[in-house]
């Protein structure tokens, strides 16, 4: 799928410091019904997000207008649960491009990066920074530069290095995806096949 | 001699095509399962780039997210369901992909048809868009989930981009005791190792326990390993796994299931092979199992306290949070809590053995009034099962009925749906806020704890339901 190159993204974010995140959370399975990639983001956080009666929850960090931006900011273990990539479309709808953790559940963070959102793995030390300066000043900014591979608190110029695969790190930077790879090798991967005992 | 191998070690490397540099390996799939919540936009993917499936004979569909489980004969209600239903069935036909769909006798939840079916096999890779795809290495295959850009990935492939996991190995010793069924093993576990302790690895199972365990017991196991975060789980194929195999539709036959018996008997881990990370249990510890919070790992014995926060590795703040969604407080007993539902099935537990256990408790006795139970066979095949072998008698003498086959409650995309503030002892695989439904609280629980509580309303010991008789 297409989507937007990353390279390095400056804004302000919006804190959710809860561990254990769920994809559950973050798109119920009753939205999961559509044949079509769009308007998640409608839906994101849902139960958190709205009363039964489809108003908003003036508590939820989503409704607050104090925080705003196009970085996510979880608790440890984010992402867990459920293998569906409607609960990265719907960040990615919403208009969040980096979701940063000390911690992602393993489908969540390759269904981020399949679908153009950079997950930043920071240490637990740093993300207790991040929340505390966020809880200081709501606009306060973070740069994430993916080149260079850090997260940045603009104010303090705290910094923090992060991993990243090289491969995955290319794609995201060129908006390219693995399919594009592998069709390039497909006489291989036939072969491949025929070789199978099953 | 060459250097010690793992089992996963041996059936990762006999599938890496090529090794991309400072990337991930390029993994060959040798089975690939759809469903209909996660393949549409899989297959509009496909269709955008003009590439056709690759290998379709090597993918197989079943309808099983989205199903009712009453009236299956009928057209499907909710239109949006019935779209999902009618895009896998298009999609699967217009891409020559073997499809059982709703009213299909061999429809069912994918994780219990494709072993049922013969489709899996030890030494293969298998992938599916559910996180559940563990559920298959109980076989001695490597089997995880994979999102849906993934799912259009293997269609158009055959292949998945994936770095090498690192690898655990979980030895459970000694023998478990009475009312201890595989779902205990794997709650007991989770609740060690918490919901995030395997994140990053693939898991192998060993000792006494695993190897006694019947390939139903040790799917339950795999099927859970996902909920502490590991990719997947895997059990070395044994007699156990051959016996389960031979002569199901799908399984190889003849000269090539001579074959490739030799084959399957080098799938275990050499002496000598290191994990990087080790741990041990001991089976005489894990007892009959319940959760009271809202992710697996927040799980203890029945008869034990919830406990207190500062006993707990997740965070104070998220602990509370969910003990509050679940309207419970800290040190309070699980024993006589009032529950309002029970499900009995999912990919974890709906196979045929759960549903004799649960009728070994009900036997002779009665549904409790307050309990609404839905009792949901994994599979039209569970579902004849429990038909011949007299347990659907047993069940409606004891006041219950039968549904038909699909996910159901377990993850409430269908009709079935617990109410808000409900609560219910599940035998599915996970208890997150609003999973049965908005609002819903569940308790994870076996067969046995489920058919305890199914009989007197309240969370029971099935130990003691058992002493009775």
């Amino acid at each position: 799928m297409a989507y937007d190159k990353f390279t390095i993204l400056r804004s302000s974010a919006v804190p959710m410091p809860i561990e254990n995140v769920d994809t559950d959370q973050i798109i119920p399975a009753r939205f999961l019904k559509a044949t079509e990639r769009k308007g998640f983001g409608d839906n994101l956080f849902r139960d958190w997000r709205y009363n039964n009666d489809n108003t908003p929850k003036a508590d939820f960090v989503l409704n607050d207008p104090t925080y705003s931006g196009k970085i996510l900011v979880g608790g440890k273990n984010f992402g867990s649960g459920s293998s569906r990539e409607h609960a990265a479309w719907a960040i990615y709808d919403y208009g969040f491009r980096c979701v940063v953790s000390s911690f992602f559940a393993d489908i969540f963070q390759n269904n981020s990066i399949n679908v153009g959102i950079l997950p930043v793995r920071v240490s637990p030390e740093f993300l207790e920074k991040i929340f505390a300066a966020i809880e200081a000043d709501p606009k306060t900014e973070l740069e994430v530069n993916l080149p260079a591979q850090t997260i940045t608190l603009l104010a303090t110029g705290e910094s923090e290095s992060f991993a990243i695969n090289e491969y995955k790190k290319h794609n995201l930077t060129n908006g390219y995806d693995d399919i594009d790879y592998l069709l390039s090798m497909k006489s291989e991967i036939e072969a491949f096949a025929d070789a199978r005992p099953f | 001699m060459s250097t010690p191998k793992t089992l996963f070690d041996k059936v990762w490397d006999a599938h890496v095509i090529r090794q991309v540099k400072d990337g991930p390996d390029v993994l060959f799939i040798d089975r690939h399962f759809i469903h209909e919540v996660t393949s549409p936009v899989a297959f509009l993917g496909l269709e955008g780039r003009g590439a056709p499936v690759l290998f379709s004979g090597r993918t197989f569909a079943t309808a099983d997210h989205n199903t009712p489980t009453l009236n299956q004969h009928l057209p499907v209600a909710d239109p949006m369901s019935a779209n999902q239903l009618a895009a896998l069935e298009r999609n699967a036909a217009k891409y020559n992909i073997s499809h059982w769909g709703l009213g299909h006798i061999k429809n069912g939840i994918v994780h219990v048809v494709g072993p049922e079916n013969g489709i899996t096999l030890p030494g293969m890779t298998i992938v599916c868009g559910d996180s559940h795809t563990s559920t298959h290495g109980a076989f001695g295959a490597i089997a995880f989930g994979i999102g849906t850009s993934e799912v259009e990935m293997v269609l158009a492939t055959q292949c998945i981009m994936q770095p090498k996991p690192k690898k655990m190995r979980i030895t459970v010793n000694g023998k478990t005791g009475k009312g201890v069924l595989p779902k205990d093993v794997i709650l007991y576990i989770i609740s060690q190792t918490t919901a995030s302790g395997a994140t990053g690895y693939f898991v192998e199972y060993a000792g006494e326990v695993f190897e006694n365990m019947t390939m139903e017991g040790r799917m339950t196991v795999c099927n859970m390993t996902i909920e502490m975060g590991a990719r997947g789980g895997m059990i070395a194929p044994d007699q156990t796994t051959l016996d389960y195999l031979k002569g199901r539709e799908l399984s190889p036959k003849g000269e090539q299931w001579d074959k490739l018996v030799p084959y399957w008997e080098t799938l275990k881990t050499d002496e000598g092979a290191t994990f990087d990370l080790d741990l041990t249990f001991d089976a005489a510890d894990i007892e009959p199992q319940i959760t009271y919070g809202t992710n697996p790992g927040l799980g203890t014995g029945v008869t034990h306290q919830i406990p207190a926060a500062e006993d707990v590795k997740d965070g104070s703040a998220s602990y509370k949070k969910s003990l509050q969604y679940m309207g419970f407080a800290e040190n309070e007993s699980m024993i006589g809590k009032p529950v309002d539902f029970v499900f009995l099935g999912s990919c974890t537990n709906g196979r045929i053995e759960d549903f004799r256990a649960f009728a070994s408790i009900v036997k002779g006795r009665q549904k409790a009034d307050n309990i609404t139970a839905w009792l949901v066979p994994g599979s039209h095949v569970v579902e004849k099962q429990i038909k011949d072998e007299g347990i659907l008698d047993i069940l409606t003498q004891a006041g219950f009925e039968l549904r038909q086959p699909g996910c159901s409650a377990c993850l409430a995309m269908n009709e079935d749906k617990v109410p808000a503030g409900k609560y219910a002892v599940s035998t599915s695989n996970r208890n997150f806020e609003g999973r049965q439904g908005p609002g819903a609280r569940t308790l994870l629980a076996s067969p046995l704890v489920a058919a305890a509580a199914a009989v007197t309303g309240v969370v029971t010991d099935p130990r003691i339901l058992i002493d009775n008789e």
